[in-house]
């Protein structure tokens, strides 16, 4: 880190977290607002920005799309002061609301680019209804696979979900409950949204259990 | 059906509907308790959305008074929007709590606040969607007890075949009392009517089903009867002596609600007398916290849910005693948090500028508030608000020349004597405010007029009063929309139609519960919500039951007419009423009554709880009384 570059000791951090099932149903928006909180209620010092309505300095990653869970979300706080991340984490776990629980901390470079320009592609799982004919999804799948675009609509806007599908695979080590792996793009105007998918195979959304586990970044973090 | 059996059901209903958050719990704070190991259930219910529900203080605070106890256990429940109601009817899923998924039938408790008059229909259809009868009379030794309490219950006669019994007043206290009796009846186990005999016992309970309501062949009520010993007549409302600390382990929803705030409460009650304020007559005398239990408890609060915002309530915060205290220890405690602080409600004058002024110290600054009410001295007078208006327009200077850009006034169309040339003044002000706001910052300046419709409310002074007819309203709005407009100025108003159900509910008598089973039955909800008022479904449940609607609103009431809330007492005598009536009739107004005590006739009612709780906090000023003797008369629970 460049110590000229922060007047003050500002810090970033970088903060792994899981978004649990009492949180399914918060928005992105609602999901900063919680953050903002927790920081405040674990005494951390946040940093504000500056300017007539100062407000906490924290980037989110990604988006995720309402009713799902995730083991994988990446928050950036920036702090007034440098801290251990073992004490962070330690202040944030005594103040965590049931719909988050915090996995790791590190610093990251302060002058880095924005979080949310550096991922480009994200992991699920999706738990589909027990019922599920494994078979005759898999059919399905490889079909998907094979076909050279998919031309899908979303609000009003067409677009093809193909080229965004970079990984699919069907989990049937548990055959009673059939399970599927996707690796989607995740880059600005490119982002696979993994409902979409479910869609093209002839599966409603709404009866399976979509799980975030990986957010990926575009280059390896510099060890602080 | 189980616990286990609701959120199966749930699950893929959740996904479809509107803002699930809604329907879901687990946020931070709620209290989970072990069903099997707690003896006794509560569920608390607000009749309205989430979103404004979570924002409701009563219900905290009854949610963290109950949840104390270790044989209680408190969950809650709300409303339902109309998506998740088809959802919920179409899957055969009851109402649920929040915290544990346990069907609101199964609770031993139901407990509904009712702070307005529109979520009648909502509280209907509450009972309906948790499979309890909907009529008192038909609940049997399974169901739970459906009690209710807030503002709206001062006049609980609409509701009075539905709820089997009201609390009048504050629950502080006597919430733990009906669930000490609920109790010691489950282990008795005598019939339910044993119950309610039990309930009417305790003070500020009223058990609609011991009484029977005669009627004038005109329609006015003739007189009220006992059907048992233990019914109290009146039932005077209950109060707290002193205002417990206030709840600091607030539930912080996860989703975007109406206030995402800290509540404080720091007084209860007003002694400016308004004629017009419902608020103001039944919620004396005047209370107060300290100033250290108040910073003690927003100090907690802030450190248990991690707002950024805290307000600061009362009905008239200039008034509380060390107001400038207050506000300075806020504002040195608190500095450089980045926390902003609400202190609504304050009186129109220079003093209350300083008060922002230092509360808000750097913060960027928006609207400010202002109440006036009325534009012309003379209905200033008919509501006992005397502002002048070179007050109005001074205070107004000060609030631009500091920075805010926006003033924000309330004003209240609608009384019997207000003429138009009253409505053109309201226009005039708001031209006026905005000149003198244009003269310190330019084109930034703005307002915004908040223009009411007035209702008369029961327990007031103008309880006797006609409503405007809504061409009437009409009329005022229009010239208002006429003569608001252009740059800088902004007026909101409300629909005329629903000040009409406000004011027929707000008035009304037992028969108007069949009125409101009728609209609820024609699909009449969330009556407060503009999208969902259905004025028709309610003209013809009136019609259905045989009513006419202008007998609540525009009949000129006689002075000595019974009313069907004449045996509920707010401890403000009727009386009082009549004499204030009478005054605002020749505009006589009344000073503020720290200064000069009104016999309203809550000294006298109240003499021995004063008296057995001495010291600070309570603003009445010291009379000396043959209060005592007549105290001693009253006495306050029945024999």
């Amino acid at each position: 880190m460049n110590p000229a570059a922060s007047p003050a000791q500002v810090t970033r951090v970088r903060i792994a977290f899981s978004k649990l099932e009492a949180m399914r149903f918060t928005g992105n928006l609602d999901l900063h607002r919680t953050w903002e909180r927790l920081l405040r209620r674990a005494g951390l010092p946040l940093a504000y920005s500056q300017g007539f309505r100062p407000h906490p300095r924290i980037h989110l990653a990604s988006a995720l799309a309402l009713g799902c869970t995730s083991s994988g979300e990446l928050i950036d706080v920036w702090l007034e002061r440098p801290i251990e991340p073992d004490k962070i984490v330690a202040a944030l776990r005594s103040a965590i609301p049931p719909g988050l629980r915090v996995e790791e901390a590190w610093p990251v470079e302060l002058r880095g680019p924005a979080l949310p320009t550096l991922v480009v592609a994200c992991d699920y799982l999706v738990e589909l209804p027990a019922q599920q004919d494994g078979a005759g999804l898999e059919a399905h799948l490889d079909e998907l696979l094979a076909a050279p675009s998919l031309p899908r609509e979303r609000r009003g806007k067409p677009y093809d979900l193909r080229p965004l599908i970079e990984d699919l695979q069907l989990d049937r080590t548990e055959p009673a409950a059939p399970r599927l792996r996707m690796r989607l793009a995740a880059r600005e105007a490119a982002t696979g949204r993994p409902e979409e998918v479910l869609h093209a195979l002839g599966l409603d959304p709404s009866r399976a259990h979509i799980h975030r586990t990986r957010v990926i970044l575009r280059e390896a973090e510099p060890a602080g | 059906m189980t616990p286990e059996e609701i959120q199966r059901l749930l699950e893929p209903i959740l996904p479809t509907v509107e803002k699930p958050g809604r329907y879901t719990g687990g946020e931070l704070n709620q209290v989970v308790k072990d069903w099997e190991a707690v003896p006794t259930r509560v569920a608390l219910a607000f009749p309205d959305l989430y979103d404004l529900g979570m924002s409701n203080l009563g219900l905290a605070v009854l949610y963290d008074i109950l949840n104390q106890q270790p044989d209680l256990l408190a969950e809650r429940v709300f409303s339902p929007w109309s998506d998740m109601e088809a959802a919920m009817r179409a899957a055969a899923l009851p109402l649920y709590s929040l915290e544990t998924r346990h069907p609101i039938a199964d609770f031993d408790l139901l407990g509904i606040s009712l702070p307005y008059e529109t979520l009648y229909t909502n509280t209907l259809n509450l009972l309906d969607l948790a499979g309890i009868p909907l009529h008192s009379v038909a609940r049997g030794r399974s169901d739970p007890l459906v009690i209710a309490g807030g503002h709206a219950t001062y006049n609980p006669e609409p509701l009075a075949d539905f709820i089997d019994a009201f609390v009048i007043g504050e629950g502080e206290e006597v919430i733990l009392e009906i669930v000490r009796c609920l109790q010691a009846w489950k282990a008795s186990g005598e019939p339910r009517p044993a119950l309610l005999r039990s309930l009417a016992r305790i003070w500020g309970v009223y058990v609609p089903s011991l009484y029977r309501v005669q009627y004038e062949p005109d329609g006015t009520v003739a007189g009220v009867g006992l059907l048992s010993p233990e019914a109290a007549l009146p039932v005077t409302k209950r109060i707290v002596p002193r205002l417990p600390p206030p709840p600091t382990r607030l539930i912080v929803p996860y989703i975007d609600v109406a206030h995402n705030r800290v509540p404080i409460e720091i007084m209860r009650g007003c002694t400016r007398g308004c004629r017009f304020c419902h608020a103001g007559m039944i919620t004396r005398p005047v209370r107060e916290r300290s100033v250290d239990q108040i910073v003690d408890a927003l100090e907690q609060a802030l450190a248990q849910t991690g707002y950024e915002e805290v307000a600061l309530l009362s009905l008239s915060s200039s008034d509380y005693d060390e107001i400038l205290d207050l506000v300075r220890a806020v504002s040195r405690r608190f500095a450089g948090r980045h926390l902003s602080i609400a202190l609504p409600s304050l009186r129109i004058e220079s003093f209350s500028v300083e008060l922002m002024d230092l509360l808000q110290g750097e913060a960027h600054r928006g609207g400010f508030t202002l109440a006036p009410e009325a534009a012309t001295e003379r209905m200033r007078e008919i509501i006992n608000k005397p502002v002048s208006t070179a007050q109005l327009l001074e205070t107004a200077r000060e609030i631009y020349s500091r920075g805010w850009h926006t003033i924000k006034l309330y004003f209240m169309i609608g009384h019997p004597s207000e003429t138009l040339e009253d409505v053109q003044a309201i226009a005039d002000l708001c031209q006026q405010v905005l000149s003198v706001g244009r003269a310190v910052m330019g084109k930034r300046a703005s307002v915004h007029a908040g223009v009411s419709t007035f209702v008369p409310k029961p327990h007031t002074p103008f309880q006797w009063v006609p409503c405007d007819s809504v061409e009437q309203i009409e009329a005022k709005q229009a010239l208002l929309k006429r003569r608001l407009r252009g740059p800088g100025l902004k007026l909101s108003w409300n629909n005329p139609e629903e000040t009409m159900l406000e004011a027929w509910l707000s008035r009304g008598d037992r028969r108007l519960g069949e009125v409101v089973y009728q609209a609820w039955k024609r699909g009449a909800r969330f009556d407060a919500w503009q999208e969902h008022f259905r004025y028709q479904a309610w003209m013809e449940a009136f019609a259905a039951a045989g009513i006419d609607p202008a007998f609540y609103t525009h009949r000129p009431r006689l002075i000595d007419e019974t009313f069907p809330w004449d045996h509920i007492s707010p401890g403000v005598r009727k009386e009082f009423l009549t004499q204030d009536y009478r005054w605002s009739l020749q505009g006589r107004t009344r000073v503020d009554c720290r200064n000069r005590c009104f016999a309203c006739g809550i000294l006298p009612r109240f003499a021995d709880l004063r008296r057995d709780h001495p010291g600070p906090g309570w603003e009445c000023p010291e009379v000396r009384s043959p209060a005592r003797a007549l105290a001693e008369a009253i006495p306050l629970e029945p024999a």
